[in-house]
């Protein structure tokens, strides 16, 4: 996917975001939560497109999920922290848990479990820019911009200007089996 | 591991990178602290052992906190009702208990060098929570950490370390802490307080309190330590106080603006530091205990977090 494509994705996604919202009356107890790394910076893209279409602008928060990991013991060193940031009452919100990815499904796993540590939502969507197969927990996307057949062994990669890229773009990585 | 260190034993062993690696993770592990849930899962089915053979309350009670955050079963040890009592070595000790397969050990020892000596002698990691008047390197990583979180950093600040610096590992560890990460260091304290060769470590050695403290960004305040007083280092705790004492009098004319004063506890009130002081503007001690759980969460996590075996393979 290239930049127009990629802006396009995600004017899409608000779009049923909004319009999956407003049906479920949910329009004004959204919150957006971005997961670490690349998540946030979609939910921040998500959330101004998000408040246009919704005239209200949702919270937005930050998930890490490294403590909520549950592979550390294989690991060779504990794996990096980074903040996570949630100013707002997450007690009977809709919760929109934003990532670039979604693969195996253990991130995903470790987020809800972190996020309910800071209350209990009404409900939890899940939105990524692109479902790339692979899962190994029963967990789906509710919004999804791409879905890519991926084998194992590539890597998707969501390049993001916000991350240092020049330009945004979703590529495709390493050895074909 | 924290960086390349199997261990925290000292903060002589650190390097820059490996101390800022424990503070910036301790600033994630302080706002699991602000949680309505106060517990991660992370060092599940995990176990720290907290091996004391000094009486301690805050230091024990900090990391056992830590260890249950994080989700790790915590033990503790006191040497009184121990084996220690019927002649056990302090080898023999370490080794029975990790025979129980603790994931890491925190020993208190009046002993410098004990913590050292139980790590070579065990396969888990091994904290230091302070052994005689070595270091207590946790203690000097929250030290650092307050800094550094109310000053934004460390570097070219000026810090002044105030008390029986001869006697106090505490004052050992800040100087490794606070020099490696840029910070200028005032030592001071009575002359029969302050160790031989001093400077050495790269710090200012000085006898008057003003001299220290006026112009400092920081002054971390030590114990001074009644068990002592009746030795002849200082002729009585009023001459101690009128001298190196902290009130709120030599506060408000010495201390600049935004200065921050930090004790490592427990304060004797009316000695090193005025009641006023202790509980005034200056002060940062109660987020020094706050932040002390925050630091030996970062070290508990980077030591058992990971697989040992697999770290040095």
């Amino acid at each position: 996917m290239d930049a127009t494509q990629i802006a396009e994705a995600v004017r899409g996604l608000a779009r049923q975001i909004a319009d999956r919202a407003r049906a479920a009356g949910a329009a004004d107890s959204l919150a957006i939560v971005g997961i670490r790394r690349g998540g946030v910076h979609l939910a921040a893209r998500l959330r101004a497109e998000l408040t246009g279409l919704l005239g209200a602008e949702p919270p937005v928060g930050t998930l890490d999920i490294a403590l909520y990991r549950d592979d550390t013991p294989a690991r060779g060193a504990a794996p990096v922290v980074g903040p996570t940031d949630i100013r707002f009452p997450v007690q009977g919100k809709t919760i929109l848990l934003v990532d670039d990815v979604l693969y195996t499904g253990r991130t995903v796993r470790a987020a809800l479990d972190e996020l309910v540590d800071f209350g209990r939502p009404r409900r939890v969507w899940l939105a990524v820019l692109v479902d790339r197969g692979g899962r190994e927990l029963p967990i789906a996307a509710d919004f999804a911009a791409a879905r890519l057949e991926v084998a194992d062994g590539q890597d998707v990669q969501v390049r993001l200007r916000e991350e240092g890229a020049a330009v945004d773009a979703v590529v495709v990585t390493g050895r074909k089996p | 591991m924290i960086g390349r260190q199997r261990h925290c034993i000292a903060l002589e062993d650190f390097s820059r990178d490996e101390l800022e690696l424990v503070l910036d993770l301790a600033v994630s592990m302080k706002e699991v602290l602000r949680r309505p849930i106060k517990k991660v899962p992370s060092l599940r089915g995990k176990s720290v052992v907290n091996l004391f053979f000094e009486a301690s309350t805050r230091t024990r009670s900090s990391f056992e906190i830590a260890a249950k955050i994080l989700s790790a079963d915590a033990l503790n040890w006191t040497s009184a009702s121990s084996s220690v009592s019927k002649g056990e070595t302090l080898i023999d000790t370490a080794r029975n208990l990790e025979a129980m397969r603790p994931d890491v050990l925190v020993i208190r020892h009046s002993a410098s060098g004990a913590p050292r000596l139980v790590a070579d002698h065990v396969g888990c990691a091994v904290v230091s929570a302070g052994d005689g008047a070595h270091e207590h390197p946790s203690q000097g990583l929250l030290d650092c950490f307050t800094v550094r979180e109310r000053l934004g950093t460390l570097e070219g600040k000026t810090l002044a370390i105030v008390g029986d610096v001869s006697h106090s590992r505490v004052a050992r560890s800040d100087l490794h802490g606070f020099t490696k990460l840029g910070a200028r260091v005032r030592m001071c304290g009575p002359p029969t307080m302050m160790p031989a060769g001093l400077a050495q470590l790269g710090c200012t050695v000085h006898t008057d309190l003003r001299e220290a403290v006026e112009g400092a960004d920081a002054v971390v305040m030590l114990r001074i330590q009644h068990e002592r007083i009746g030795d002849p280092l200082i002729p009585n705790t009023r001459e101690y106080s009128r001298l190196w004492g902290l009130n709120s009098k030599k506060a408000a004319e010495w201390l600049k603006p935004g200065a921050l004063v930090l004790h490592p506890g427990p304060i004797n009130r009316g000695v090193e530091l005025s009641p006023e002081v202790a509980d005034g503007p200056f002060s940062v001690i109660l987020d020094q205990v706050q932040n002390g759980v925050a630091v030996r969460m970062a070290i508990l996590y980077l030591l058992a977090g990971g697989d040992p075996a697999e770290a040095r393979a």
